[in-house]
């Protein structure tokens, strides 16, 4: 620890208005050139932490107590034109969506040029020149036509990388990274942060990098503080934090990261064969033009055997949804056939009846997967109505028994899922998958948008839900760490086509094809067995 | 959150005010608002008529109280109408898409091709300038506004993975329809059906001020107000009290209109 | 850009020729026979069936229509059964009187309008904000027609400084005219500024929400700058949108106004002919408004890129 730390922060406490405290008691620093992470769940605080520091905070923020040390200034006291001579110049921000963070309707030099306009006295060439450098030093390729482009021209990945130039211009001291890769693809992460942490060596730019993935926080920090409901739990260098975790709630969060699961025995009797399957993108064609059409899904052949579970992992655009929702009956294929037992599963054939009532699907967002108007009980039962020959009494009571099985009390039956948590509302959207015992479940990145403790809760529940009814499962993710801990098989995808399959622990291990490599290579992972950490240490605080 | 309670209170009460005069003077008035009296023209107000005269004696507010039934009445109507066959266009169009969406669209745009009052107007030289008329011609030209909110909702609710979910269960269209399209769609409705409400009074008081709608002697505020030109320099009252009628009826209108719309939308404005 | 413009031409074709065909299908239902209303009720039979043929009403509707259209692409829209001049010059005259106050009310009341809206939502929930929300709505609730009956009461009749009836092109007597369009002119902005200023107030929170404003405060930039910079490109567009509606709203909806301040403009042109029972200047009318309205939104809609650069592309 240096003596001056570029920023020191002591006890720093906001509320609202009615005196609620939104965080409390925060005390940290960080030291120039430093690299340190906030790692929390939703609601933990950590934005709100970073956004205090050149109080960028919500005007529903009353009061601030506590000190915010930047420079040996005290942030706290600044007069509004103070606060803004810091922002940009000496504190430069990330944002996490790159869609929504630069302004539409302008072109990006203009945007960029902003800062540099107002905190520098470089003339308009000059300060041309150093916008053209700096996009060509994140690779953005031919920065002056790009200059005068406008942001929904590029990619979410180039989106990013503009921000970080954007945020660099002014070669700040400290640059605060929001969640800076969340809606990125894997490879694109990687290249995204990589180039941040190089940046930062270059300028010499402190970094506080934010993040609910651990794993992540791990690979690229020097220091690492946990925040849980408001309140910093534990704060220590990454490697020890990780090694030697000291606090209840970090145990938790570590235990909560996936690991590698058993190797099971899987039957060889397929449940599921897909054949030559096509898919094009629905065409966009005006009167007046022929488009060749897209192909979404290219000549895929898959088997899923009878309880067995197939991961199908790849990036966006990949084809896995499209796949996913083309075996579950939602999309038509435009050539190749899936069938069930051996039956077509097509429309109107033989088998499409039947396969209906055997195969479920568990959506990846409860709040567009629920309808908000109905409640719990109705929304498990609208499961039962097409079945023939089952009274209304009968129907009420195996939902109440499956809702007990996923973990859900009966008083909850009459709630709406407004009123749920994140975790519960998946919950309900397992229980309405499972309550007719179908022989096979389509899911689509079922836990992606949950917290990562409520995740590791989720997984473990439909690991034992699917031991138990012995369901076969097509298991759509893009997070390679779920995946290990839950598929026996996976397959892996990209641009429509099917590049790799085999044994789980064969494609860990040994991945064939070079794609496969640059995907695990991506995803950063926390050692194996990490010391003193057990399972019960997932429902240890909550 | 205050801002809306307070826009819920006036709006509601007003409203209601307006609603309690009409129901109460579809069975009594102070005076018959059509009675002509020859003794006491062009009055001003006084104890006797709380409101005034006008040019043949009839008092004043027993003719307010008497056009506040017929407006809402015409009004109702014409939002019954509209919403009825906006929402079976627009459930069409929204959820079977293909050539039933583009050529309901295409007369529906055809008929949005006319500003508002234009299609009421055209409509009405063919309906007739009466109440049956004017409701008719608001109800058809209000429709194609509710068919085309509908239909966006109907197209963004049809994508909800809770109704792939439906579908997956086995459960057939007019069952997703009934129970999870149509549901949905009535927040947005209410929100429109609401100001259509208020530009169903503003529409009928403006054609009744223009001569086009319901025809003297029975009372609608816009005919009083047509009728009070002539005699504004000396009864200014004449012309005062309806439009005053008309505005607060408006106002409370719109205010419970906002405080419906910031309640069922889940972006708070400002909380 | 041209390509933009052609595509948007092109699509407004089958809205013009089903608005067309409206029209003419209006006209036919409404009940009544033509030449007898002409020719008056005590005609004899023989009279009432040459005028039938002479104005094509005994062929069929299709062929009807077509050649009205074709008489009204040569401009041809018949003449006033009342008054007998030619339908389209007539209607073109009261158009233009119509539209330059249509105008410059809606510029004046959007020039007012709009940056008090934005700036309102800046305050937002401060005094100056709710002071402003309830006088927009107060606004907009007052319909035009009485707002205009007070207004002439006041100025005209008790306070005598604004003529009550009549008008005067400018072409005639520059000052004169100006005296006279005042107070209808007001009428119309005060009620439009009602309006305008709800609309501008809630796209801009809708903007002020962004990410992308979040950004620019941490960029350093002025709340005044990032207002000017920032959320007034992206809020406008909606505006935008409303104010074509407005334009075309205001083409038929002015008769009220023009009732009031006795102006001969193209609404009180159309209540008067229906009242009167004119088809051909009621057709005149209704195709014009039809036309101007397409017009209207083409160019609001080829305008919108200038906000919305997303929108070009598609």
């Amino acid at each position: 620890m240096s003596a001056n730390p570029l920023l020191k922060v002591t006890n720093l406490t906001l509320r609202l208005a009615n005196g609620g405290s939104l965080i409390e008691g925060v005390g940290f620093s960080i030291n120039a050139g430093e690299i340190v992470g906030i790692v929390g769940e939703s609601g933990s605080g950590k934005t709100l932490t970073a956004r205090a520091i050149f109080s960028l905070t919500p005007p529903s923020i009353q009061r601030t107590e506590g000190s915010i040390l930047f420079e040996g200034k005290e942030v706290t006291q600044l007069t509004p034109s103070g606060l803004r001579n810091l922002r940009g110049a000496r504190i430069g921000m990330v944002f996490q969506e790159p869609m929504s963070s630069l302004d539409p309707s302008m072109a990006i030099g203009e945007q960029l040029d902003e800062g540099l306009a107002l905190h520098t006295r470089l003339k308009t060439a000059q300060r041309r020149m150093r916008m053209v450098e700096m996009l060509t030093r994140v690779s953005i390729q031919d920065p002056v036509s790009a200059l005068g482009a406008y942001p929904h021209h590029f990619s979410g990945g180039m989106r990013q990388r503009i921000m970080l130039a954007s945020a660099m211009l002014l070669h700040p001291a400290l640059l605060i990274a929001d969640e800076p890769t969340t809606a990125l693809d894997a490879i694109v992460q990687k290249d995204v942060l990589e180039l941040m942490v190089d940046l930062t060596r270059q300028y010499k730019t402190a970094v506080l990098l934010i993040s609910h993935d651990l794993p992540m926080v791990a690979r690229y920090t020097d220091r690492t503080i946990v925040m849980h409901r408001g309140r910093i739990v534990e704060q220590n260098t990454t490697p020890e934090l990780i090694r030697v975790p000291v606090e209840a709630y970090t145990r938790k969060l570590l235990a909560s990261m996936p690991h590698r699961g058993p190797v099971r025995a899987t039957s060889k009797a397929p449940l599921i064969e897909v054949r030559n399957l096509r898919v094009d993108y629905p065409g966009r064609g005006s009167l007046f033009r022929v488009r060749a059409p897209k192909q979404a899904l290219k000549n895929v052949d898959l088997t899923i055997n009878r309880g067995e579970v197939v991961a199908l992992v790849g990036g966006s655009g990949s084809g896995k949804t499209t796949l996913g929702r083309t075996i579950i009956g939602l999309i038509d294929p435009d050539e190749g056939r899936v069938l069930f037992e051996g039956l077509p599963t097509a429309r109107g054939s033989d088998g499409w009846k039947r396969y209906r009532t055997e195969c479920q699907m568990v959506f990846q967002d409860p709040a567009s997967s629920l309808d908000p108007r109905m409640t719990v009980g109705a929304l498990v039962e609208e499961a039962l109505l097409s079945m023939q020959n089952i009274t209304r009494a009968t129907r009420r009571e195996r939902v109440r028994e499956t809702l007990q099985e996923v973990g859900l009390t009966d008083a909850l039956a009459d709630r709406y899922p407004h009123e749920l948590s994140g975790g519960q509302r998946q919950r309900v959207a397992i229980a309405r998958a499972v309550i007719r015992r179908p022989a096979l479940i389509v899911a689509d990145e079922p836990v992606s948008a949950l917290d990562v403790t409520v995740r590791a809760q989720i997984l473990e529940l439909f690991s034992s839900l699917q031991a138990q009814y012995e369901f076969s499962c097509l298991f759509i993710s893009h997070d390679l760490g779920v995946v290990e801990q839950i598929a026996d098989r996976v397959v892996v995808m990209r641009d429509g086509e099917i590049v790799e399959a085999g044994e789980r622990n064969q494609i860990f291990d040994k991945p064939a094809h070079a794609y496969t490599r640059q995907l695990l290579d991506a995803v950063p992972r926390l050692p194996n067995g990490l010391a003193g950490v057990t399972r019960a240490d997932l429902r240890a605080v909550s | 959150m205050k801002t809306i309670k307070l826009n819920a209170a006036i709006g509601a009460s007003v409203t209601g005010l307006v609603v309690l005069a009409a129901l109460v003077a579809l069975v009594w008035t102070p005076y018959d608002p059509l009675s002509i009296g020859f003794t006491d023209r062009l009055a001003a107000p006084s104890w006797v008529h709380w409101l005034g005269t006008d040019e043949f004696g009839r008092d004043v507010l027993s003719r307010l109280m008497a056009a506040a039934s017929t407006s809402l009445r015409i009004s109702i109507l014409t939002v019954m109408t509209a919403v009825l066959l906006g929402t079976i266009v627009g459930v069409a169009a929204g959820y079977v898409r293909g050539w039933t969406d583009r050529i309901l669209m295409a007369c529906n745009n055809a008929l949005l091709a006319f500003p508002g009052i234009l299609l009421a107007l055209g409509l009405l030289s063919i309906a007739g300038a009466n109440e049956r008329g004017i409701v008719v011609a608001l109800g058809l030209a209000y429709a194609p506004s509710v068919a085309r909110i509908v239909r966006g909702s109907v197209m963004s609710l049809r994508e909800m993975d809770y109704v792939a979910a439906s579908r997956i269960m086995g459960n057939s269209e007019f069952f997703i329809i009934r129970r999870h399209i149509l549901p949905n769609c009535v927040a947005p409705l209410i929100v429109l059906a609401t100001s259509m409400f208020g530009w169903a009074i503003l529409a009928e008081s403006a054609l009744s001020f223009l001569g086009l709608g319901v025809p003297p002697p029975a009372p609608t505020w816009g005919n009083m107000l047509a009728a009070s030109r002539p005699f504004i320099a000396h009864a200014f009252w004449l012309a005062l009290f309806p439009g005053l009628c008309i505005s607060l009826t408006l106002l409370s209108i719109n205010l419970l209109g906002d405080a419906l719309r910031d309640h069922l939308d889940p972006r708070m404005r400002g909380a | 850009m041209i390509r933009l413009l052609s595509q948007r031409l092109l699509a407004a074709l089958p809205t013009l020729l089903l608005s067309a065909i409206a029209v003419f299908a209006m006209i036919r239902l409404i009940p009544g026979d033509p030449a007898a209303l002409m020719l008056g009720d005590q005609a004899d039979p023989a009279s009432l069936a040459d005028l039938r043929h002479l104005l094509g009403l005994d062929l069929s509707l299709p062929t009807q229509f077509m050649r009205w259209a074709e008489r009204a692409l040569h401009g041809n829209l018949g003449v006033s059964i009342r008054t007998g001049e030619p339908v389209l010059p007539l209607v073109i005259d009261r158009f233009w009187v119509s539209a330059r106050i249509i105008l410059i009310a809606v510029t004046v009341a959007a020039a007012i309008a709009i940056p008090a809206g934005m700036v309102a939502a800046w305050r937002q929930n401060g005094k100056l904000d709710i002071s402003l929300v309830s006088m927009a709505t107060v606004l907009l609730s007052i319909p035009s027609f009485w707002l205009g009956l007070m207004l002439l009461y006041v100025f005209g009749l008790k306070l005598g400084m604004l003529p009550v009836v009549g008008y005067v092109s400018f072409s005639e007597n520059a000052r004169a005219a100006l005296l006279y369009i005042v107070l209808p002119l007001a009428t119309l902005v005060l009620h439009e500024i009602g309006i305008l200023i709800r609309m501008a107030r809630s796209s801009t929170l809708d903007v002020l929400r962004m990410d992308y404003i979040t950004h620019a405060r941490a960029k350093g930039l002025s709340e005044a700058t990032i207002l000017r910079r920032h959320a007034f490109r992206n809020a406008f567009g909606p505006t935008w949108t409303l104010i074509g509606l407005m334009l075309g709203n205001l083409l038929g909806g002015i008769a009220v106004v023009e009732t009031v301040f006795t102006i001969p403009g193209l609404g009180r042109l159309l209540v008067d002919s229906i009242l009167g029972r004119d088809y051909p200047v009621i057709q005149g009318c209704l195709l014009v408004i039809a036309f101007v309205y397409v017009l209207i939104n083409l160019v609001v809609d080829l305008l919108y890129p200038l906000f919305d650069p997303r929108v070009a592309e598609q």
